[in-house]
């Protein structure tokens, strides 16, 4: 029993690290007060970069550096509509959404000719998961060794750097200038304006920022967790991140164990597929599939109390009527 | 048994210089273009969801098309579909160019060429997996319970744990058939093997999803699986990619899948949609078009499993022994190989 909840938990960490880094992307995007329904382009965009360029070089630093680049770039694209140009910011965002659904698709298909997938990546354009030291010499070990062995060690670099980014943002945000005033930004921009700092260039700084998590993100989903992009491959996960940081309250470390939360429903959904429950007998794969869904509406509905999102979010910001 | 030499994967020498100065002609156009008209057919292939380039089913008939065109000079259209409306829409508009024979590829083109090859009798439809009951459609099916039956053999004899896996696509009867037959071949050579067993979705998405897929055989290998044989196209992908991080051995399925991951993929389940898809163009070409049932088994070279230099290293003499002998019984009828659709229940 105790090993099966293991092998969960080590299924959550690996799913649920896309959804957390997309989540910490949202967070700073939204604090200053530019919602990004953008989030899901992003990844997808990154996803694709990440993995053509991996395959080109084998090489999985620079897939990454390649899938931080375009999400930046469609951040700044999101950034140029929505700050400098004051549009929608909903608007915005769904269109980086179908922008990416379909450049990513159209250019794979015209590089590779593989119907839009990226070739599978050769050895080095992957990020391999990290043993770390002493894992498979204490696993006979009761409790510590399967929960060291299997839940902390094996997973890949970009695992860590997700669960590594949720104190990192709260630092930022909570106990450094720039948090300070990103915050600020996000709930009353003209008082910052008004202490003399530019707006403009705290929300670009959030939303590359943003960028640059997204790209991590997507990065993971085509280098690190599966071996070559694939058409769609975000597959709603960035709407799910959407939905946690909402949940979250807009708080990093309620983000983590929201998409931890989300992650879990899933391994499960995937381990109890066709498995016998004692006294209840084998469920329909349909419930699990179901379950995360059902969860977070009922979870959304009664459970959290009210979400208030920063006061200024999706207010474009105008220095002065006239 | 003939063995198969492996096909070449087209999309595998693509190099980057010659990424760089492509970047024409295929585009966004999922239609091939069709030059001139060698000969006096206009034969067309539909995919389904998976895509062309899924490595697997679909590209299997890609394989065939693309053989008879080099082998005879003939073009061909072909399509892939984004989503469900599009079916009936290809098939019209491969219909209304006077293109014949249309071969649609999967079961869940049934109602779509049902409906399209009553509005034009004259022109010869085909279909793969699926029974689609009019004078002028030929149904293609085959045996794949006799192929998974000889996959599942294999896998038992290479297990070391006594633990097996079986990932499917879409959650449909005939992907219970792969099951159905893996698991009596796995149970023919160890009574006790213990196989676990997983579908990936229950829509049309679940052909092309590699993450859930590689996650699947993940948590089949957690419970201690050694092999993982998947049928689940695009998804597929997956599932031998997470076999061969794990270090595990990966079955693929449909196509020759031995050369994705040398050393790592056990054996390939070939379902010869390829050769479907030839015979098609051919009896048209011919004038020898038959239209009805057709059943391709093991004995009709249908099914069969793939040997080929990437996998030659993890089939011991043994195990080929053991498969041959058990494919002449299945041939001549001494071992049957229980069909799940024959009763929608598996025994084993």
């Amino acid at each position: 029993m105790f090993e099966v909840l293991i092998l969960t938990l080590d299924s959550t960490v690996r799913l649920s690290t896309p959804l957390l880094l997309a989540c910490l992307a949202g967070l700073y995007s939204e604090r200053s007060g530019v919602v990004d329904i953008g989030l899901e382009g992003k990844m997808l965009g990154a996803a694709f970069g990440a993995g053509a360029v991996a395959y080109i070089t084998a090489n999985a630093w620079l897939g990454l550096m390649a899938g931080i680049a375009v999400s930046v770039a469609l951040g700044l694209l999101h950034g140029f509509a929505s700050i400098t140009n004051r549009g929608n910011q909903i608007v915005s965002g769904v269109a980086i959404n179908f922008l990416a659904a379909g450049l990513t698709a159209l250019l794979g298909q015209t590089w590779f000719q593989q119907g839009g997938r990226t070739p599978s990546l050769p050895d080095g354009g992957r990020f391999k998961d990290v043993v770390w030291p002493f894992a498979e010499q204490i696993r006979e070990v009761p409790f510590i060794g399967p929960l060291y062995g299997e839940l902390i060690s094996g997973h890949n670099l970009l695992v860590y750097s997700a669960f590594l980014a949720v104190p990192l943002t709260w630092w930022v945000l909570f106990r450094s200038r720039f948090g300070l005033r990103l915050r600020a930004v996000g709930e009353s921009p003209a008082a910052v304006d008004t202490a003399g700092i530019s707006v403009t260039w705290l929300r670009y700084r959030a939303v590359i920022a943003c960028g640059i998590l997204c790209g991590f993100a997507g990065a993971y989903l085509s280098i690190a967790q599966g071996s070559g992009f694939g058409v769609n491959m975000t597959a709603g996960k960035g709407f799910i991140a959407l939905a946690a940081l909402i949940f979250a309250k807009w708080r990093p470390a309620s983000a983590m164990f929201a998409c931890l939360l989300f992650g879990f429903l899933d391994a499960v959904s995937i381990r109890m597929q066709g498995q016998e429950i004692p006294g209840i007998g084998e469920i329909p794969v349909q419930f699990f599939q179901a379950l995360p869904y059902i969860l977070t509406v009922i979870l959304l509905a009664g459970f959290i109390g009210k979400a208030i999102p920063p006061k200024a979010a999706g207010i474009p910001y105008l220095k002065e009527r006239s | 048994m003939g063995k198969l030499n492996a096909k070449p994967c087209m999309s595998e020498d693509i190099n980057v210089k010659k990424l760089l100065t492509m970047g024409t002609a295929l585009a966004g156009l999922a239609f091939s273009v069709a030059g001139a008209m060698a000969a006096d057919i206009k034969p067309a292939v539909l995919y389904d969801l998976g895509g062309r380039f899924d490595k697997s089913f679909n590209e299997a008939a890609y394989t065939g098309a693309e053989k008879f065109k080099e082998d005879n000079g003939v073009e061909y259209r072909d399509f892939e579909i984004q989503n469900d409306s599009q079916r009936e829409q290809a098939l019209r508009n491969f219909a209304k160019r006077g293109m014949s024979p249309i071969v649609a590829i999967g079961f869940s083109q049934a109602n779509a060429v049902e409906k399209v090859a009553k509005e034009f009798p004259d022109l010869q439809f085909a279909i793969v997996d699926m029974v689609v009951d009019l004078p002028n459609v030929r149904s293609i099916l085959f045996k794949e319970q006799e192929g998974s039956y000889v996959v599942g053999m294999l896998a038992a004899m290479a297990s070391e744990t006594g633990k097996v896996g079986f990932v499917g696509g879409m959650d449909i009867p005939l992907i219970s058939k792969f099951a159905c037959g893996y698991k009596q071949g796995v149970k023919s050579v160890n009574a006790d093997a213990e196989i676990f067993e997983n579908m990936t979705g229950t829509t049309g998405a679940a052909w092309n999803d590699p993450v859930k897929g590689g996650e699947l055989a993940k948590s089949q290998f957690d419970r201690g699986a050694d092999v993982v044989y998947h049928a689940a196209g695009g998804t597929g992908i997956g599932v031998l990619q997470a076999a061969a991080d794990a270090g595990k051995l990966g079955i693929g399925v449909d196509s020759n899948q031995n050369a994705l991951h040398p050393g790592s993929v056990l054996t390939s389940m070939l379902k010869r949609v390829d050769i479907a898809v030839y015979q098609a163009f051919e009896d048209a070409q011919n004038d020898t078009w038959s239209s009805g049932f057709e059943v391709l088994g093991l004995k009709e070279g249908g099914v069969d499993w793939a040997l080929d230099d990437h996998n030659a290293e993890l089939v011991n003499d043994e195990m080929k022994a053991a498969v041959e002998l058990a494919s002449q019984k299945i041939i001549s009828g001494e071992i049957e190989v229980h069909d799940y659709m024959s009763d929608q229940s598996c025994p084993f």
